[in-house]
């Protein structure tokens, strides 16, 4: 019973929230705020927002790097699937990746900033030797108008991601007997790949690409340290109109809260045109038969550009790790003038709350939404329907911006008598892990071989037996795999933490980001170092538990 | 091992949407092995997945299935008490192969081990309880599932081409195996094959499908 | 749902929103005390500066010991968070029960809060150490931004506008010479001054971006310096002629951009910005509103140590800061007994000390006791401080209104579209 109830739930504990979150926005983005003493509908909010400056280019920015930074994450992740051959490179890029998706957005922003500003690690390697800079440069490249720092930022941690995604998804589309086939009539591997196997996946990665659109294009944190300033993006506005000590900008807030939901949707309908122009594009392209031109270019391209990204968000990771242990850092020295252990000597006491509060909100979260999304997988299977359509607005909570309704939570979870306490924290992260946990593991449960189910009950063992004792044991690896996206996606939760939190509940997180604003880079790069840790910690418990269970077990290896 | 059960199909009519995909009627008697052969895309799978309680939601099944003059179709799959033997062996990879012939013995009989034991001798493979199935040949895999089946104490036996995937020297010897051992046990069987060798071996009654 | 919710709210709401929720009674210390005692106070923190939360983590430990108080800092990277937050408790019609304790604040928060009587008060009078400040004596410590405390918030600590420059590059005070002998010019003194060190180093200095409250102060001190009616600025804003006041200061802040780092196309978000910027070299001026900010970053190695510091001959801007409670506290007691152990000489002194935190005091420390006046003896002399004295001339902070007002005409001045 509880099983039929799953999918139910989910639905409920997902939709529910949003649409009374986006409720609560809506109300006041028409001038109706009760406790101001606001009770008429109007449209002043809407005034005031279109005629605060730079409005139209925050839009655009929004617009453009969501598009562009998911153009740039996607067109990197089919380059380099479509030259991969099984080599040793592609193993060991496969490898370095998978790590990066655990990184949260923050700090592998951060690791950026520190990389390519001007008195960056790249600067300080290249001064004065290459540069002839004494000085850093004068040069607008961290924040940039334009949003190409932002961008660059948002597909450092996309790709992983992507990858992540589509590797999943490639095993059904049995890729290696359609190249051979594909091969067999006169076509070089690559062009192969992209002829006879992409135009097949697309469809498959298409949610979570719409999900990368809708994150690049309302991402507050990423925004803040690598985006515009003046004005900033959308999403990093609304922010700081929430947080005006003027209180009418509340009103202006909500109706930007709204616009944003309208700029999310507007990038999610660009994109949908534009893949239908680039399916007809790939049609005539794939009937012209070409079975050779651009293969060389295509081969390298796959190779290059994800390697630069995988090496430029390490170096990054790195810089954080030095700066973290630096003294005083000259320019342009390559390395500090000394080393001290201050800055994490300072940290570590403190430490400990905010672990044990991050590791407490992130098991509870993550367990949780595991318990729902095998009930309702485990309830598929049984029932031997295809999956529920209802299951789509599992991925409400990926595609609606968060800036647009968790404001509104709040207010409602105010109104339900809710404490801001480590399980009311907990429900609010479970609102986006429950997607990816759901999206990482849907794939392989689905897969699963179901006459393994089969065999069991007519060995005699029951339903219940068969989850336990066969589904649950053989398919540990993508469990725990799941399990460690779901700690790493809950780990790198700053809004909902910090609003439902009420400030109270400090994670590793909601202390990087509050430390960040007093810029001290040391000691931002203890935390951001700390941030990145837990849940690569996660990661490779996933990775080394299944090997160590499963030692003795060749067929247990890789499977399934 | 040696109690006698017989297997009734009574008019058996599967449907897809107006398509007949199968239409049967049959009794099979302990120790019995009936052989269904067709061609593939005859419908045997569906009428396997039928009698083993495993039809998809899509298909309509009408007639009955009797076990021991007991209507089971009704039952769910694991309470019907009729064991399955597929193409693959499907040995339980975390387990090992004590582990997989345990995994099917009814209840918590004390002398398991020794069974256990006792049955791997009977195939051959005395002292392979702890080994790691993966690290045994294709021959031994089939017997250890084989000999999983029939620890599970089914009342009937449905087999689903299960010497398809052998090599052909193994095959014969397999066959006997397995018909050797169905028929001691006293079990009713239904082999499912497009291998007219299978049928022979089988030495039984052999019913057509067709489109 | 929500709709319904929000209508059930508003009901309380109106009826709850006077000036005054139940609290305790100030005047009464020691009841005050008993209430306090095992009391949970949360208080909202803006938690930028390592520093400051070790100094926040000082007094938990104090006041647990003393008053079986604990207190736990709630770490906020914008006051106007925990603002938010009240306000949001108020339209959802919790009176009683709020998550704030107290709160870190002064300025345009403070005068955002008391118009919409989400303070409680008036308390900070009754504080036993409040009289230490002699407010008669110190009119800062009871105004806010020109506006009158009223009581609803108790002062805490003191900012001033305070320059900082790297000595190998500029000489300073000590007369020091650039590595290679190059004579070059000494620090600006005041604002046409550093517009003709600006254009002389471009790229070399900035303000942080509007309205990050260290780049609002620039623009202030700026405005008091180059407007002739200072007088119109210690006014709300719509008394006067806005655009007349502040034309001078448009004219200079065009003038001076294109000098600026990043050519004035970028600035950076805040005063802590700025100084991470001074530490990578990227400029060789900076500012900065708490003056012991150079000495402490000399020490944490985010400057190099010929980090000198200064105030220009005219003076600059300088404002207290206080601490006020939520009208919906349900700890009131616990937060006014922190309010009173931070005003005490011992909490004060530790704040002033530099190797703590080396925020000014609050006291009036010329007419304390001997016993108390020892613990702010300066100790040993550290070259990026501030010479003894400097701090003697503080421009007083204009009408809040007069803040808000500028940040929206730099906005939409500069702000591309």
């Amino acid at each position: 019973m509880m099983l039929r109830l799953a999918p139910v739930l989910i639905v409920l504990l997902l939709v529910a929230p949003i649409l009374a979150g986006l409720g609560m926005v809506l109300l006041p983005a028409f001038g109706y705020l009760p406790a101001l003493g606001r009770e008429s509908l109007t449209l002043a909010p809407w005034q005031a927002l279109f005629a605060e400056p730079g409005i139209w280019r925050s839009v655009t920015i929004s617009l453009a790097s969501g598009l562009l930074a998911t153009a740039i994450s996607l067109a990197v992740v089919l380059l380099y699937l479509a030259a991969a051959t099984g080599s040793r490179l592609d193993r060991w890029i496969r490898r370095l990746v998978s790590p990066l998706l655990s990184i949260p957005h923050a700090a592998a922003a951060f690791g950026l900033a520190f990389l390519i500003s001007p008195s960056g690690l790249v600067a300080r390697l290249a001064s004065p030797g290459l540069t002839g800079w004494e000085r850093p440069p004068d040069l607008l490249i961290v924040h940039d108008p334009w949003g190409l720092s932002l961008i660059a930022g948002l597909v450092i941690k996309e790709i992983p991601f992507l990858l992540l995604m589509s590797l999943a998804a490639l095993p059904q589309l049995d890729p290696e007997r359609r190249i051979a086939m594909a091969r067999s009539l006169g076509y070089r591997p690559t062009l192969a790949w992209w002829k006879v196997v992409a135009p097949s996946l697309y469809p498959l990665i298409r949610l979570p690409v719409y999900a990368v659109i809708a994150y690049a294009s309302s991402v507050v944190d990423v925004a803040m340290i690598l985006g515009p300033t003046l004005p900033p993006t959308l999403a990093v506005s609304i922010l700081t109109w929430f947080s005006d000590p003027d209180l009418d900008k509340r009103f202006l807030a909500s109706a930007g809260a709204i616009l944003q939901l309208g700029v999310t949707a507007a990038a999610l309908a660009i994109w949908w045109g534009l893949e239908r122009a680039a399916k007809r594009l790939m049609g005539l392209w794939i009937e012209r038969g070409e079975r050779h031109r651009g293969e060389t270019c295509l081969h390298l391209a796959g190779k290059l550009w994800i390697l630069l990204a995988t090496v430029i968000a390490f170096v990054g990771i790195a810089g954080l790790a030095i700066h973290s242990v630096a003294g005083f850092w000259r320019f342009p020295e390559a390395l500090p003038e000394s080393f001290t252990a201050a800055h994490w000597a300072r940290v570590l006491p403190s430490l400990a709350g905010p672990v044990a509060s991050t590791a407490l909100i992130a098991l509870c979260a993550t367990l949780l939404a595991m318990a729902l999304a095998l009930a309702a997988l485990e309830h598929e299977q049984r029932s031997r329907r295809p999956p529920s359509r209802a299951l789509w607005l599992l991925y409400l909570p990926l595609i609606v911006p968060q800036v647009a309704f968790l404001f509104g939570l709040v207010v409602v979870m105010e109104q339900l008598g809710m404490r801001p306490t480590h399980a009311l924290v907990a429900f609010g992260h479970l609102l986006f892990v429950l997607p990816y946990v759901f999206l990482s593991l849907s794939e392989a449960y689905r897969r699963f071989d179901p006459r393994w189910s089969r065999l069991a009950l007519t060995l005699g063992a029951s339903r219940n037996g068969a989850f336990w004792r066969i589904r649950l044991p053989m398919l540990l690896a993508p469990i725990l795999t799941a399990l460690a996206v779901g700690l790493a996606v809950s780990i790198g939760q700053y809004l909902p933490t910090q609003l439902l939190g009420a400030g109270r509940i400090t994670t590793v997180t909601t202390e990087a980001v509050s430390l960040a604003a007093g810029g001290n880079r040391h000691v931002i790069g203890v935390w951001a170092l700390v941030q990145a840790c837990l849940p690569l910690a996660g990661f490779i418990i996933a990775i080394g538990l299944p090997r160590l269970l499963w030692s003795r077990r060749r067929g247990m290896q890789g499977a399934p | 091992m040696n109690a006698t059960h017989r297997l009734e199909l009574r008019d058996i009519c599967l449907q897809l949407g107006d398509q007949v995909l199968v239409e049967l009627d049959a009794e099979i008697a302990p120790g019995e092995v009936l052989t269904v052969m067709g061609p593939s895309g005859s419908g045997k799978s569906t009428l396997l997945a039928y009698l083993a309680g495993f039809l998809a939601p899509a298909f309509q099944a009408r007639g009955r299935v009797m076990l021991d003059g007991r209507d089971i179709s009704g039952l769910p799959a694991e309470r019907r008490g009729i064991g399955l033997l597929f193409q693959d062996p499907l040995l339980f990879p975390h387990l090992s192969v004590g582990g997989n012939l345990r995994f099917g013995m009814p209840g918590a009989s004390a002398d398991k081990a020794a069974r256990v034991e006792q049955a791997l001798a009977n195939i051959g493979l005395a002292g392979f309880g702890a080994r790691d199935p993966a690290t045994l040949s294709g021959g031994q895999k089939a017997r250890v599932a084989l000999m999983r089946l029939l620890l599970s104490a089914p009342c009937a036996v449905l087999l689903d081409e299960p010497f398809s995937r052998l090599d052909t020297h193994l095959r014969h010897e397999m066959r006997r195996l397995v018909f050797d051992r169905l028929r001691e046990a006293g079990l009713p069987s239904l082999l499912v094959t497009h291998d007219a060798e299978d049928a022979e071996d089988a030495g039984g009654r052999v019913i057509e499908l067709s489109h | 749902m929500p709709i319904r919710l929000l209508a059930a709210a508003t009901p309380i709401a109106l009826l709850l929103s006077g000036p005054v929720a139940a609290g305790p009674d100030p005047t009464d210390w020691e009841a005050v005390l008993d209430e306090a005692r095992g009391q949970t106070v949360y208080w909202y923190a803006w938690a930028g500066e390592q520093r400051t939360n070790d100094y926040i983590d000082w007094v938990a430990g104090r006041v647990e010991e003393q008053f079986d108080i604990e207190l736990t800092h709630v770490k906020i990277g914008d006051t106007a968070e925990a603002v938010s937050r009240v306000l949001a408790e108020k339209q959802a019609g919790n009176h009683g029960q709020g998550n704030v304790d107290l709160i870190w604040i002064n300025g345009e928060n403070f005068a955002t809060m008391k118009a919409n009587d989400l303070l409680f008060g008036p308390f900070a009078e009754s504080l036993p150490n409040f009289a230490l400040t002699h407010p008669e004596h110190n009119p800062e410590v009871v105004t806010d931004f020109t506006l009158p405390t009223e009581g609803y918030e108790s002062p805490w600590g003191r900012s001033q506008i305070t320059f900082y420059y790297d000595s190998n590059e500029l000489r300073g005070d000590s007369n020091e010479l650039r590595g290679d002998n190059q004579q070059v010019a000494a620090p600006p003194q005041d604002m046409s001054a550093l517009l003709e060190w600006a254009a002389a180093n471009p790229g070399r200095f900035t303000y942080p971006r509007i309205p990050d409250f260290t780049g609002s102060t620039f623009l202030k001190q700026a405005l008091i310096e180059l407007s002739d009616e200072d007088e119109a600025l210690y006014a709300p804003v719509e008394e006067s002629n806005f655009a007349a006041v502040t034309a001078p200061l448009w004219d200079y802040l065009d003038a001076l951009h294109p000098h600026l780092w990043r050519s004035g196309r970028q600035f950076p978000a805040t005063g802590h910005e700025m100084r991470s910027l001074m530490g990578d070299g990227e400029l060789s001026l900076a500012f900065t509103f708490t003056p012991s900010e150079p000495a402490a970053a000399v020490a944490d190695f985010e400057l190099p140590e010929s980090t000198r510091s200064y105030v220009p001959q005219g003076g600059t801007l300088g404002n207290v800061h206080f601490v006020a409670i939520p009208f919906n506290s349900p700890h009131k007691a616990g937060a006014l007994v922190i309010a009173d152990f931070l005003l005490s000489p011992k909490a004060q002194a530790h704040k002033q000390d530099l190797d703590v935190w080396g925020d000014r005091t609050v006291l009036d420390v010329a007419r304390l006791d001997d016993d108390s006046r020892a613990l702010f003896s300066l100790d040993e002399r550290n070259p990026a401080m501030l010479p003894p004295g400097a701090l003697q001339r503080t421009l007083p902070e204009p009408h809040p209104s007069w803040m808000t007002a500028l940040e929206d005409a730099w906005k939409a001045r500069y702000i591309g579209n």
